[in-house]
């Protein structure tokens, strides 16, 4: 007998008699005023805020914050950090990017985070291997806890896909709070109002 | 550290030689419940989605043998090669074939209690596979050469000038600078080259979705994502239990999950493995080890619902003054204490034991596990098995000779009081286990019995 059919054979058995999966309904919360709710906890996690008017807000703050001789990647349509870093690159090429600028597809004002799938990370260690990482998110794309995320999120299909929450942190070290563990250092997330 | 020989009370007595540590770890750990209540009180819907929770898993249990089988599907499906071990050796095993056929002999791995479990590292040592512990405070204990004593924080037990010192001889920080931000700093540097030049990395699994074959892997450090999305070969090893149905239900364990253990609403990164990158290989490690004979007992199957939050481990008064180590097994505190003694009940008999039988574990639960009524069923168990631990038994047979006995019971009483005013040390010494580490109350003038006897 393999192992599989051993496993399998072994859990049939002493699996216990069927039991119905239940309801999974829960307290609407309070659809009021997410954007202040979602921009409260990123704070709490460590993020830093920003409310603009659109993208070319973003690209100014950008260019005004960043020096030349860093590695800026943009997949938020700024011709001057366009790179081609799609599945023809290595990602180890990716490891002196400074600062990487993406899209999500919501956020989430329970706990601040964004959901982002694979193509609009460009590269799938894109976001955890940048210094800093930088997400436009539209203001109307936020919900308001897990349950309307997966809602949302429905049945699409994706490689990969990442709920991120805040700059890469540990406490591993007496409970010391430290921002940028292994990835990003800093999170910001640019709220756009169109 | 040898931890073979000695029972949860030898090393709980070890733990307890340096008091101003354990009030340090007591208070440590203490303070990471009290970050747990504030979370979960802002949440109306707390025990809703713990009773949630539970009944998912409920539903888990009772169809594990098919969602299993559907997860497979749908996982091959989306390219991801599944593999099945029906014990440590051959979960280990498994690793080591797909390394060796791909010529790797250095690997990056993230936090995964079941490779702790099946002693993984040593193995792979053994074998001439270096592997490197990437979560910092499991790179922490790695250094040191001791295990994990807490599933969600692995070096809890470690003062940062101890790790100031690991990191000095390890990776040459100054000597004496403990500095959490500066030794987080040069981890983070030391670790960078590890990902960038590893071409095989291994990560645990947190949820795995029967419905659409995807897996979940949670972090604050962004570990495991730097090393999956790295490598050329990402390894994932799950236990069975670690399956839920429907996408849609992640919403509530990832509601549950982080708030039980840290108190934060969410971890850092919630990834979701559902495809390989082009030409780079997923493999999933489906490992039984124990589990389906503990879904068979009754009594204690529940504790297969465990999602790993270290709660139970937070609150527990025993676990906070005794350490993690004290437990001598992978998973330590409450639930380890039960998942233990399936795996080996004699080597684990004395750690149902280590209890008070308080309830706080269970009352923190986010899967509303009956931790303490299964810690206090085990200890039938294994006296009925024989594997009662020798104190225990010693104490046992003290008190039903004493029992059956009323002159016994009186003259031990009287014998007790007197001891107990005239040679308070007397008492608090090795032979009366209960006594260690506490202050002996003040003895009452009569017995109960001698009360009785005037009052009655
Ligand atoms: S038994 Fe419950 S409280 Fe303890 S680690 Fe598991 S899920 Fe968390």
């Amino acid at each position: 007998m393999t192992d599989r059919e051993q496993i399998i054979n072994a859990i049939a058995a002493n699996q216990p008699a069927f039991s119905p999966l239940p309801a999974t309904h829960f307290t609407a919360e309070d659809q009021e005023d997410l954007a202040s709710q979602f921009a409260d906890t990123l704070t709490a996690i460590g993020s830093v805020v920003f409310v603009v008017d659109n993208l070319a807000d973003i690209h100014q703050h950008i260019k005004s914050n960043t020096s030349a001789d860093h590695r800026v990647i943009s997949t938020i349509g700024m011709v001057e950090y366009n790179e081609d870093i799609g599945t023809n690159i290595s990602p180890h090429s990716l490891q002196n990017v400074e600062i990487a600028v993406l899209k999500a597809h919501f956020g989430v004002a329970e706990n601040g985070a964004v959901w982002l799938t694979e193509e609009l990370m460009g590269n799938r260690v894109l976001p955890f291997i940048c210094q800093h990482l930088m997400i436009a998110l539209p203001i109307k794309d936020i919900v308001a806890n897990m349950h309307k995320a997966y809602e949302r999120i429905g049945n699409d299909s994706y490689g990969f896909g990442a709920f991120i929450a805040g700059p890469s942190k540990t406490a591993d070290i007496e409970q010391s709070l430290v921002m940028g563990a292994h990835g990003p250092k800093t999170m910001t997330i640019f709220l756009m109002r169109s | 550290m040898s931890t073979e020989t000695k029972d949860h009370a030898a090393l709980a007595d070890d733990f307890n030689k340096d008091e101003d540590r354990v009030d340090w770890h007591d208070e440590t750990l203490w303070w990471i419940r009290q970050k747990r209540d504030k979370a979960v009180n802002k949440l109306p819907d707390w025990e809703l989605l713990r009773d949630t929770a539970s009944a998912i898993k409920d539903n888990v249990l009772s169809n594990l043998s098919v969602y299993l089988q559907e997860f497979e599907a749908k996982a091959q499906n989306n390219g991801i090669i599944i593999h099945w071990a029906a014990n440590a050796e051959m979960h280990n095993k498994i690793v080591l074939d797909l390394l060796k056929a791909k010529g790797i002999r250095q690997m990056v791995k993230s936090k995964s209690m079941l490779t702790e479990e099946c002693h993984l590292n040593e193995y792979l040592e053994n074998n001439n596979i270096e592997v490197i512990d990437s979560d910092l405070g499991e790179r922490i204990v790695q250094l040191a050469k001791e295990p994990p004593s807490h599933i969600v924080l692995p070096c809890i037990h470690k003062k940062k000038e101890e790790i100031g010192e690991l990191f000095h001889l390890h990776l040459g920080t100054d000597k004496g600078n403990s500095d959490p931000q500066y030794l987080t700093e040069t981890a983070r540097q030391h670790l960078r080259n590890i990902f960038i030049t590893r071409r095989a990395s291994l990560t645990g699994v947190n949820f795995a979705i029967a419905q659409t074959g995807e897996f979940v892997v949670c972090t604050n450090e962004g570990n495991a994502d730097m090393g999956a999305h790295l490598a050329d070969i990402h390894i994932a090893s799950m236990g069975v239990e670690k399956i839920i149905p429907e996408r849609k239900h992640l919403g509530v364990f990832l509601r549950l999950l982080t708030r039980s253990a840290t108190g934060q609403p969410i971890t850092t990164y919630s990834s979701h493995y559902s495809k390989p990158r082009d030409s780079k290989e997923i493999h999933v490690i489906i490992v039984d080890n124990g589990r389906s004979k503990q879904l068979g007992r009754a009594d204690f199957r529940n504790s297969l619902k465990c999602i790993r939050c270290g709660a139970c481990m937070n609150t527990c008064p025993v676990y906070r003054r005794s350490g993690g180590h004290s437990y001598h097994n992978a998973i330590s505190g409450p639930i380890g204490a039960i998942l233990a003694p399936n795996l080996d009940m004699e080597k684990f008999a004395d750690l149902p034991f280590a209890s008070t039988l308080c309830g706080s574990c269970s009352n923190v639960c986010p899967v509303k596990i009956d931790i303490h009524q299964q810690l206090y069923k085990w200890r039938q168990v294994i006296v009925q098995n024989g594997y009662a631990p020798a104190a225990k038994k010693a104490a046992m047979k003290l008190m039903s000779i004493t029992l059956s006995s009323p002159f016994l019971y009186h003259t031990s009483g009287k014998a007790g009081r007197m001891v107990l005013r005239f040679a308070p040390f007397a008492v608090n010494n090795r032979f009366n286990p209960w006594f260690k580490q506490r202050d002996m109350p003040a003895p009452p003038d009569q017995s109960f019995g001698e009360w009785y006897a005037k009052n009655r």
